[in-house]
């Protein structure tokens, strides 16, 4: 009997030990991206921004030129990148404070200069790297290092929506939210990360990927007790679907 | 070579081009929204990238990104904007990206006034950004050398690798003065660094960060031996009248060309005057300073500061001669008059 | 005959378990020997050769430790 390969580690992960938590969903989602970047041939031309956080040395992971960023400021660094060299494929990876506490700024004029880059965005409600501060899309009544007796709306306000927030930009082609709790739902992210990449590709504008991912450590869960948890929350706040494609299904 | 009467800040825009550079990053600031404005006009003739950033932190940013992929960019701005850049050029310092930056630098500090100053010395040379790094500082005195400097700031940013500071002021910046451009552009091989897709080679990574401290040490190692380099050979400066001086001044920038007019003045009433200009605020001219100042009997600084670069001219003088400091904060331009009424007064003192 | 099968790099696994809880066929278990990070890596355990390769033990692992190999059909 002959057996071929039929799922094994992307071309474009550079094999090195991931050292995120057990459970993380970091390591599912860099599969995803290098599989991706595989599949368009992609390995040669992208480049890496790498956010400060837990995936600030996501740029070791990769197989690909890579740098980290200041803290929020990737989708400005890819920016650069992409106006002085247009041939390349730039994609940023960011956290929940990267992209949505100190980095807002650059992420929405990048989405709105309609910037031919790609970001996937990381929300697991809470500060994982600097050990589980309060994140602006941490939910309410959740307790973090921060918010020791739960966030509430009248002092810390209330979790943000980010996709919901830049959907009215003209300059994004690709914008979509999901999660990896699932072999189903890694099916899709997959989808929509090769979109968000051919958004890029096919001139179209800013792409976005928001993935709802686990911080076991964090949350104090077990891997499998921190996907339920998710199931049972995060979906809920934040509601999973694509909420602009330019890009389209022609095959 | 045809000359043209340009505004300082403008003359270093198109200065920047002739020196090959099409990509500019900034956010307006006064005094030296002309500069990205002329780059926005100008670029797009020379097949030219310009972008306005939604703040200077974006700016710096794209800086990074646009010189990590290999290419040649400048951004410039005023020192608030500056302060805001201060994050991105330490990780620019740290990852020896090649850049130049312009201050046309106002009274401060805070937001300050529009008007000339000299009070980022401290922020320019002594690192306003974090860690163990240094920028290469250049200060011009006339739009033409402003001009000149910008070529050079580009050459020296690719030479070492790093970030290059043309430390200019508002009146330098708004201030009309015929000049003159070569088309001189000398380029360094970025092929072993810079990222441009793994393609026949490994991926490389250019980063300003190490977790092992062992690690970031020899970095930093790295970067100390560069500025060593940076001062056995970049040292600029120039020196008017200083051979048979009595009493030395010392002015930079705008200050220096200022400080001509008083040497003239003093010279006049047989006043042996010279004045030392120092050209690099780093590498200072410590040692040419202090060969300048030996046979004089006073040193007098004069800036538009509390007095900044004053601590370096202390540290060339040490105890060997009477340094003394006169300057004006906050915007105001010190007259030549004025500058010379306090160093006879200065002199009078001297028992 | 089986009709797939899969390797676990157990020195890569942190024993999360999620392959554990996403294998339909419930063939995956953790190991009673430690790897060199501490762990109990999660192993193969399908004596009656149920894997289908459906893979998804390869789509949950986070950390790539999965290869998943399928018969080729003749």
């Amino acid at each position: 009997m002959d057996y071929k390969v039929a799922y094994k580690m992307p071309r474009s992960l550079s094999g090195k030990q991931f050292t995120y938590c057990p459970g993380c969903h970091h390591g599912i989602v860099h599969r995803l991206i290098a599989e991706i970047i595989d599949e368009l041939n992609l390995r040669e031309k992208t480049i890496i921004v790498a956010p400060v956080g837990c995936s600030v040395f996501a740029y070791e992971f990769f197989d690909v030129d890579g740098t980290v960023a200041p803290h929020g400021r990737a989708p400005a660094v890819a920016t650069g990148m992409k106006r002085a060299r247009p041939d390349l494929t730039i994609f940023t990876y960011q956290g929940d404070g990267d992209l949505a506490a100190i980095g807002t700024a650059e992420m929405i004029h990048a989405a709105n200069r309609g910037e031919l880059i790609t970001t996937i965005f990381i929300n697991n409600a809470i500060y994982g790297m600097t050990g589980g501060q309060m994140a602006p899309t941490t939910l309410l009544g959740m307790k973090t290092t921060t918010s020791p007796y739960g966030r509430k709306a009248e002092k810390e306000g209330y979790p943000v929506h980010v996709c919901e927030i830049i959907k009215e930009l003209q300059g994004v082609a690709f914008l979509a939210r999901t999660k990896v709790t699932t072999p189903r739902d890694v099916m899709t992210t997959k989808k929509y990360i090769k979109k968000a990449f051919q958004a890029q590709l096919k001139g179209l504008g800013y792409s976005l990927v928001e993935v709802l991912s686990t911080c076991p450590t964090n949350w104090g869960l077990s891997p499998e007790k921190a996907m339920k948890w998710l199931e049972d929350n995060m979906t809920e706040e934040f509601p999973l679907g694509v909420y602009v494609d330019k890009v389209g299904d022609a095959k | 070579m045809n000359k043209i009467m340009m505004k300082g800040t403008e003359a270093i825009g198109e200065a920047a081009i002739r020196a090959g550079c099409r990509l500019y990053f900034g956010y307006p600031i006064t005094p030296q929204s002309e500069l990205t404005e002329y780059m926005a006009r100008r670029l797009p003739q020379v097949e030219g990238t310009f972008l306005q950033a939604e703040s200077e932190v974006a700016a710096v940013n794209m800086i990074y990104g646009a010189s990590s992929v290999g290419k040649r960019v400048m951004t410039s701005t005023s020192s608030p904007g500056f302060s805001l850049m201060q994050e991105g050029v330490s990780y620019i310092a740290c990852a020896q990206l090649p850049s130049v930056f312009v201050n046309v630098v106002r009274g401060g500090p805070g937001l300050g006034d529009i008007q000339p100053s000299q009070g980022d010395y401290f922020q320019a040379t002594k690192g306003g950004g974090h860690g163990d790094y240094k920028l290469l500082v250049l200060s011009p005195s006339t739009v033409q050398e402003a001009a000149d400097l910008t070529g050079v700031a580009f050459e020296l940013a690719d030479k070492y690798r790093n970030p290059v500071l043309i430390f200019a002021d508002g009146l330098l910046g708004q201030m009309m003065e015929p000049v003159s451009f070569s088309d001189k552009e000398v380029s360094y091989d970025n092929s072993s660094w810079a990222l441009t897709g793994a393609k026949n080679r490994p991926a490389r990574q250019v980063t300003s960060f190490n977790i092992d401290p062992y690690g970031l040490e020899k970095m930093n190692l790295e970067l100390q031996k560069k500025y060593k380099l940076m001062e056995e050979n970049e040292i600029r400066y120039e020196t008017t009248l200083t051979e048979d001086a009595d009493i030395l001044i010392v002015a930079h920038g705008t200050m220096g060309r200022i400080a001509k007019s008083v040497v003239d003045m003093a010279r006049k009433d047989g006043l042996k005057v010279g004045l030392f200009r120092p050209i690099t605020l780093y590498p200072f001219p410590y040692e040419a300073l202090r060969k300048s100042a030996a046979d004089v009997s006073l040193v007098l600084t004069v800036e538009m500061s509390s007095g900044q670069m004053l601590e370096d001219v202390r540290l060339a003088i040490a105890e060997r001669t009477r340094v003394e400091f006169y300057g004006r904060m906050a915007g105001v331009v010190p007259m030549p008059l004025e500058i010379y009424e306090v160093l006879k007064q200065k002199i009078g003192r001297r028992s | 005959m089986k009709n797939a099968y899969i390797e676990i790099d157990k020195e890569r696994c942190k024993a999360c378990g999620l392959c554990i809880s996403a294998c339909p066929q419930g063939i995956i278990r953790f190991s009673s020997e430690f790897n060199s990070k501490g762990y109990h890596p999660a192993e193969p355990n399908d004596p009656e050769a149920k894997c289908t390769g459906c893979g998804f033990c390869y789509m949950m692992c986070p950390d790539v430790c999965i290869t998943v190999y399928r018969a080729v059909k003749v």
